[in-house]
């Protein structure tokens, strides 16, 4: 027998976690993403961490700041309707530079919606759902394989950057289980440390080359202030335009200066094809499928898929509409990410909507439909 | 190869369970397998679906588009999830449960719970009889491979009971063709 073994989305991302170094979770449960709370009670004290399942969603998201404050590294997972309760606490982490995992395992909404039934509708919440201007890393797998290592770049990029990170599954790759062989060893960025004593005049949220200040973590013997007001390098808060200014342009930068090494698509029969269908998470799958039998029936056609969701793939949509006759966006709500992609675009060919948002996930066919209707309109 | 397998019943008859473990047992011998589920409501006291795909090549859309055979386990069951079955797949009827036979051409009908009441005494082995019969019909797997996953998975006292089941389902599959 190989080490290959049948495996679910939510457990891939449970253990991709404790791979990483994740090693305290507080999280409410809610379908679709309860198994990953499940897998985490189970192996997370096995691993030598702590599970707690806590009072409600936004205690869940105090309780993985206050332990990566104190020197844990953290993750919390929910679907749209816990990921609504918990955004004043994702402003706060990104404010005062908390690292810090966030799963939402998609679900139809508004509200709660359909509890369980597949969507990928929450794609601008993860971006804008809390206030004020603040970067966001946002990572959307396609298969159980996928997951884990998504997972454990999340976590790496939570690290890196201090920052909160999404991880922007879906009920259709968060439930399903399939052959994954998982690598035996992962890359861990491990925590960021001071680099000065006190008495070399320490200051915690001081930016280093990289922009990301190196935070001591509660206990290690550094006096710390941590807030969610504006604050200088002192981490008290300050009431200065300029150091607003600074701070606020500081948080997007460490972010924007990664630039496209943080930005993972792929592209499958992309080399001659006239048209492109983009897409992420479980839905392309489904517009793989379609691609394969549009090609089938003499339809040059290609599939981009966004892994990184957030920052956008600029650049890459960009070239791909400068590239192609016209461009199917398939996603599985009422048009999201398709705003995106127009505007990335930026008018270099038409850009089209395949949606859809009635609890079922894609069938091949009706994206299908939509690079044929694009084909058409483009044709004539 | 490309087999798309659809197991229903109602909610607590374990054919989400049965359909783990074909998708195990495939994985384990080298094959590519993809299994979902269909939960909420419909789930619970109505029509239930477990699926699995099992192919040699990489599985892209995750779901059954046209089912290569249908098991079914109750009446709602049957009725809701044969209709989009190939023209030469084949649809599986538990005999104790389901008493109209829906019209398609390649129907059989087993007595899945009635054995598993008969020979060992409880409903709930139903859907172990009724995995040891899928996998004598389809020939995807090896009953030896399954056998070993079930030992995994099941409670060790009733592992006795659970390969009887299984062996209770081949043996009655011997003649379905």
């Amino acid at each position: 027998m190989s080490k290959a073994r049948l495996m679910q989305g939510n457990e891939a991302c449970a253990e991709a976690a404790i791979a990483a170094g994740v090693n305290f979770f507080a999280g409410y449960p809610i379908t679709p993403s309860t198994e990953i709370a499940e897998t985490m009670a189970k192996l997370l004290p096995q691993a030598g961490g702590k599970f707690i399942q806590m009072e409600d969603e936004i205690a869940s998201m105090g309780a993985i700041l206050g332990a990566s404050l104190a020197g844990c590294k953290v993750m919390d997972a929910t679907s749209g309707p816990g990921f609504s309760l918990k955004q004043e606490l994702i402003g706060y982490a990104a404010c005062a530079e908390i690292p810090c995992v966030l799963v939402d395992v998609q679900r139809v909404g508004p509200s709660t919606g359909q509890p369980t039934a597949p969507s990928q509708g929450d794609v601008m919440q993860v971006r804008w759902g809390t206030h004020g201007d603040h970067p966001v890393i946002a990572l959307s797998p396609w298969s159980v394989r996928e997951t884990f290592d998504a997972t454990v770049m999340a976590v790496n990029y939570a690290e890196r950057f201090r920052t909160p990170v999404m991880l922007l599954m879906d009920e259709m790759v968060g439930h399903l289980r399939e052959k994954v062989e998982l690598p035996e060893k992962v890359e861990i960025y491990p925590r960021r440390k001071p680099t000065k004593t006190r008495a070399e005049g320490y200051q915690p949220f001081a930016p280093e080359a990289d922009l990301v200040p190196n935070v001591a973590d509660f206990g290690e013997g550094y006096h710390i202030h941590v807030t969610g007001l504006i604050h200088d390098e002192t981490g008290f808060p300050v009431g200065s335009p300029k150091v607003t200014e600074e701070s606020i342009r500081r948080l997007h930068e460490k972010i924007e200066r990664a630039g496209e090494e943080i930005i993972h698509t792929e592209s499958y029969f992309m080399d001659d094809a006239e048209y492109a269908v983009v897409s992420f998470g479980g839905t392309a799958r489904t517009a793989y499928e379609a691609v394969r039998e549009a090609r089938a029936a003499g339809v040059k056609v290609g599939l981009v898929r966004l892994m990184t969701i957030w920052p956008f793939a600029d650049k890459v949509i960009g070239e791909l509409a400068a590239k192609v006759k016209g461009i199917v966006t398939a996603e599985l709500n009422y048009g999201q990410i398709v705003h995106e992609v127009r505007r990335a675009a930026n008018g270099a060919c038409p850009v089209s909507l395949c949606g859809k948002y009635n609890m079922r996930a894609f069938e091949p066919s009706e994206i299908l439909a939509s690079v044929n209707e694009m084909v058409k309109e483009v044709e004539g | 190869m490309k087999k798309q397998l659809r197991l229903s019943g109602s909610g607590g008859q374990g054919v989400i369970t049965a359909a783990i473990l074909l998708a195990e047992a495939a994985v384990a011998e080298g094959k590519e397998a993809a299994q979902s589920q269909s939960y909420g409501p419909e789930a619970r006291g109505g029509a239930s679906k477990a699926e699995v795909i099992i192919s040699d090549e990489t599985i892209y859309h995750p779901h059954v588009e046209t089912p290569d055979l249908v098991l079914a386990m109750t009446q709602k069951a049957a009725d809701k999830y044969y209709s989009d079955l190939h023209k030469d797949g084949l649809l599986i009827l538990d005999d104790s449960l389901v008493p109209e036979t829906p019209d398609f051409p390649r129907v059989v009908r087993l007595p899945i719970t009635k054995l598993a009441v008969e020979e060992l005494g409880k409903s709930l082995f139903a859907n172990i009889v009724a995995l040891g019969a899928l996998v004598r019909i389809t020939g995807l797997v090896q009953l030896d491979t399954v056998k070993e996953f079930v030992k995994k998975r099941v409670p060790p006292h009733t592992v006795d009971a659970n390969m009887k089941a299984l062996q209770l389902g081949w043996d009655v599959a011997a003649n379905v063709q």
